[in-house]
């Protein structure tokens, strides 16, 4: 694995003499999110592969700590992972067969799970990398308590293949909950945001939310006893297909998420109530995430304006997060003091600007 | 600018008992919650207000002032040590419960705020805090986020970098900062995650939203004695291993053990090797059905006693030994010294014997308290500060124990931070272009260093000149500082 890790080594330094840039891929089912990139030239940057370095390197199901290659399959590992009675609780999105571990930190996506268990950002105890001078640094570690140095694991974690090349990432990870139920309850939106956040303040084992079409779903998690005795307060009628429902809007399989249209994700305070958008909304994290589809022929500048200004009128934030065309703007425009900050971080990881650059921002 | 120029600066906008610089006021301010480490800080100023904080820190940042700041001064790694020539930065008087939204179960509140007084706030609504460090009373939430707190449910409800959703930090040059936002997460790389734990190196906190959480119907707690320590870290394994995430579990050894029982009387087995607690929450039928699981694997993994808290006093009696030990620590010794090493769980009975072994060295007693289910191990070692050598012999005990939790595939510090006390110790853990890393990061908030000097990420010079071990701290204080 170590020549593997050389090459790399070899293709960054390269690309820093030239000052060319490198798009991080693997499997390559995250290509639709973030800005289009090329080289400032306009011409299109390499691309580092990075599929081969590949394999779980540690896995101990009693320490609830997973080490494994930034090239694993996300499948594979989730494969071992449930073979050990565990899972990746954050729920991350695959969006294809090749997804990796990599890709899923880089991108920094977590699922329906994520108002309950926490996000990516919350599981990842330690990263191994290559950063913009190729040079192999370690951070974090194996343990779930580590404040040894700054937290660079996570601040690797949604940097989108910007800051450096992920290489080994340590994970924890999750007993699987012994009973899953999911449930249907008729309401309106208003209704359904009201009732995800009163079930969120009290102990309840609601380990997912959907809202859509005037239903909201909702799963309850845990040991048989708890789940049961949630039931009966909560109500509803149960999902017979339950994990297809939830996977369905993991990997945006859902109706909802019908290509043709350009979709949004705003992240926001889970207590905002409706939006008034043009276009169609699903809600989950139990109000904190709002997905938006909005119909191409909708698709301005003020309809844009409109959205970015919404979710930041409710303390949060708005992506594009797939469109048909380019877009230059995929994230939410950042104050410039923490554009600042941001700007000096990814030169002080990459000061060539080899890694995607522009991906994020065209600032970084 | 001299120390009375700064004075002078400073009341034009701050009262005259905000700012202090006589010898006697200094004082208190000398150390935080490591003793061992002293010094007067040029200044002390005691802020009330974000807009105060920014013009210090733009004053200071002019005249090329460190800034050392402090919360509650509870901290274990002299994280809040004051700088010779600096201003210490007290933010104790921002001390406001801003918000508390029980729908959206957030409070955004000062740094001052004591980490309790949130849950105590919260409490009418069912709700809480869900960190709870054993400093909980006297510590702020700013030191918290400094520190990147944890406490003894953290395997369940998570570290501070779990519970935190916003902060309002002023950079050096005293500009503002908001980090995070009402949702779950932001735009921009993760800086809520960088803030978190960095000791005040990189921004000064002005204002944090925390996270609420239901406080669960139950809980109870199994109290187990083993014979054999291997038995008890087995049983801890075995516990994980059939898909059971404890509120708490936590470790104490025989020395441990028979301290506290001595004045708490919480009714320990003073035979036993170890003492196990594993707390069990939720809804009452989760709780039940737990419990008697977990009773189950202690008696199959060798327990020699099994008791399960029969109602909410005898849980706190249980608890209450446990959280005596450091206290009673102090009752055994004159003096004592606290390490935060983690270690993968597996190698915990490798670790404790070779903390024995060192304990028989070096001629000083150590007890044992293990946040078992998240690895991380509070080592006291007890000695006299009165005896000449005796503190240095502790150091350098302290420091091989660290080392120890290196090679076990550990860190230094789980939840103490770094602060002065184990910057040496980074030297071991990380190489040189991981601290060259660290430094840049810093670069990146703070590119003059004035941000806490000297602590969290030693200079490269100070890792090549004192190597990885066998260092008596304190000989040479600050060597890589600038002076003013």
């Amino acid at each position: 694995m170590q020549e593997i890790i050389d090459q790399f080594a070899d293709t960054i330094r390269a690309a820093a003499r030239e000052s060319a840039s490198l798009l991080i891929r693997s499997g390559g089912t995250k290509d639709f999110y973030g800005n289009r990139t090329a080289n400032p030239d306009g011409s299109e940057g390499g691309i580092l592969n990075a599929t081969a370095y590949t394999g779980i390197v540690d896995y101990e199901p009693t320490e609830l700590v997973v080490t494994a290659r930034a090239g694993t399959r996300l499948a594979e590992l989730e494969t071992e992972l449930r073979k050990r009675g565990q899972m990746l609780a954050f729920e991350p999105p695959h969006f294809g067969p090749g997804a990796t571990l990599g890709g899923c930190v880089a991108s920094g996506l977590s699922g329906p799970r994520r108002a309950s268990a926490g996000a990516v950002r919350d599981f990842v105890l330690g990263v191994r990398m290559l950063d913009g001078r190729g040079d192999d640094l370690s951070f974090g570690g194996q343990v779930m308590k580590n404040v040894a140095g700054y937290d660079v694991s996570r601040l690797m974690t949604g940097s989108m293949g910007t800051l450096g090349l992920l290489l080994d990432v340590s994970l924890k990870v999750l007993p699987l909950p012994a009973a899953e139920l999911t449930l249907r309850l008729p309401m309106n939106e208003a209704e359904a945001i009201d009732k995800m956040n009163l079930w969120a303040g009290k102990p309840l084992p609601v380990s997912a939310t959907c809202f859509c079409d005037g239903e909201l779903i909702f799963r309850l998690s845990g040991a048989a006893p708890a789940v049961r005795a949630a039931r009966t307060i909560m109500g509803g009628v149960e999902i017979a297909e339950g994990a297809a429902f939830w996977q369905s809007i993991r990997e945006q399989t859902h109706s909802f998420f019908q290509p043709g249209k350009q979709l949004w994700r705003l992240s926001i305070k889970s207590t905002t109530p409706p939006l008034s958008l043009p276009g169609k909304q699903l809600i989950e994290w139990g109000g904190a995430l709002r997905w938006l589809a909005v119909d191409m022929d909708a698709d301005t500048d003020a309809v844009h304006t409109a959205i970015r200004n919404t979710a930041k009128d409710a303390g949060g934030h708005a992506t594009l997060f797939r469109s048909d065309g380019p877009c230059a703007s995929v994230f939410h425009p950042l104050a410039p003091a923490l554009m600042n900050i941001n700007r000096r971080l990814k030169e002080k990881f990459d000061p060539k600007r080899i890694f995607s650059p522009g991906r994020m921002y065209p600032e970084i | 600018m001299n120390s009375l120029e700064l004075v002078t600066r400073l009341r034009t906008f701050l009262p005259p008992e905000a700012v202090l610089h006589e010898k006697e006021d200094l004082r208190p301010y000398e150390c935080d919650g490591l003793s061992a480490y002293r010094q007067t800080p040029m200044i002390v100023a005691l802020p009330q207000t974000e807009d105060e904080v920014a013009q210090i820190l733009r004053i200071c940042h002019a005249s090329k002032i460190p800034v050392v700041a402090r919360g509650a001064g509870t901290g274990l790694s002299g994280g809040a040590l004051p700088h010779a020539e600096g201003v210490l930065l007290s933010l104790a008087k921002l001390k406001r419960i801003l918000e508390l939204d029980p729908v959206a179960r957030t409070a955004r509140v000062q740094p001052g705020v004591r980490n309790l007084a949130i849950s105590e706030a919260a409490a009418n609504y069912g709700l809480y805090y869900a960190p709870d460090p054993s400093s909980q009373i006297a510590c702020s939430i700013g030191g918290n986020v400094a520190e990147n707190s944890g406490g003894v449910h953290c395997l369940k409800y998570g570290l501070t970098v779990h519970n935190i959703l916003e902060l309002r930090v002023l950079t050096i040059e005293g500009e503002l900062l908001e980090i995070g936002g009402g949702g779950l997460d932001a735009a921009g790389y993760d800086l809520l995650a960088l803030m978190t734990g960095s000791e005040g190196m990189l921004g000064i906190v002005t204002e944090v939203t925390v996270k609420l959480t239901p406080r669960p119907e139950k809980a109870q707690v199994v109290l187990a004695a083993f014979d054999d320590i291997r038995k008890a870290g087995d049983a801890v394994a075995n516990v994980i291993a059939a898909g059971i995430i404890p509120a708490g579990m936590e470790m104490m050894d025989k020395i441990t053990t028979r301290a506290v029982e001595e004045y708490i009387h919480a009714g320990y087995n003073l035979e036993a090797a170890a003492i196990l607690l594993c707390e069990s929450d939720g809804a009452t039928e989760e709780v039940t059905e737990e419990i008697q699981r977990v009773n189950e694997i202690m008696k199959q993994s060798g327990a020699i006693e099994i008791r399960t808290s029969r109602d909410e006093a005898e849980r706190l009696r249980f608890w209450a030994g446990r959280k005596a030990a450091f206290p009673a620590a102090g009752r055994v010794s004159p003096d004592y010294y606290c390490m935060d090493g983690t270690i993968p769980r597996k190698n915990l009975a490798k670790v404790l014997s070779g903390i024995e072994a060192l304990s028989a060295e070096y001629g000083l007693r150590c007890m044992n308290v293990f946040h078992a289910g998240d690895g991380n191990l509070h080592p006291l070692i007890l000695y006299d500060a009165n005896r000449p050598g005796e503190l240095e012999l502790t150091e350098e005990f302290g420091a091989k124990i660290l080392q120890m939790c290196i090679q076990a595939g550990g860190t230094i510090t789980g939840e103490h931070g770094v602060g002065i006390e184990k910057i040496n110790q980074m030297c071991s853990q990380f190489k040189t272009g991981e601290l060259e890393m660290f430094h840049a990061v810093k670069a990146a908030f703070d590119p003059d260093g004035l941000l806490n000097p000297g602590k969290a990420v030693p200079t490269l010079r100070r890792c090549a000149e004192h190597g990885a071990m066998h260092v008596h701290r304190g000989e040479e204080k600050f060597p890589e500082l600038p002076r003013f």
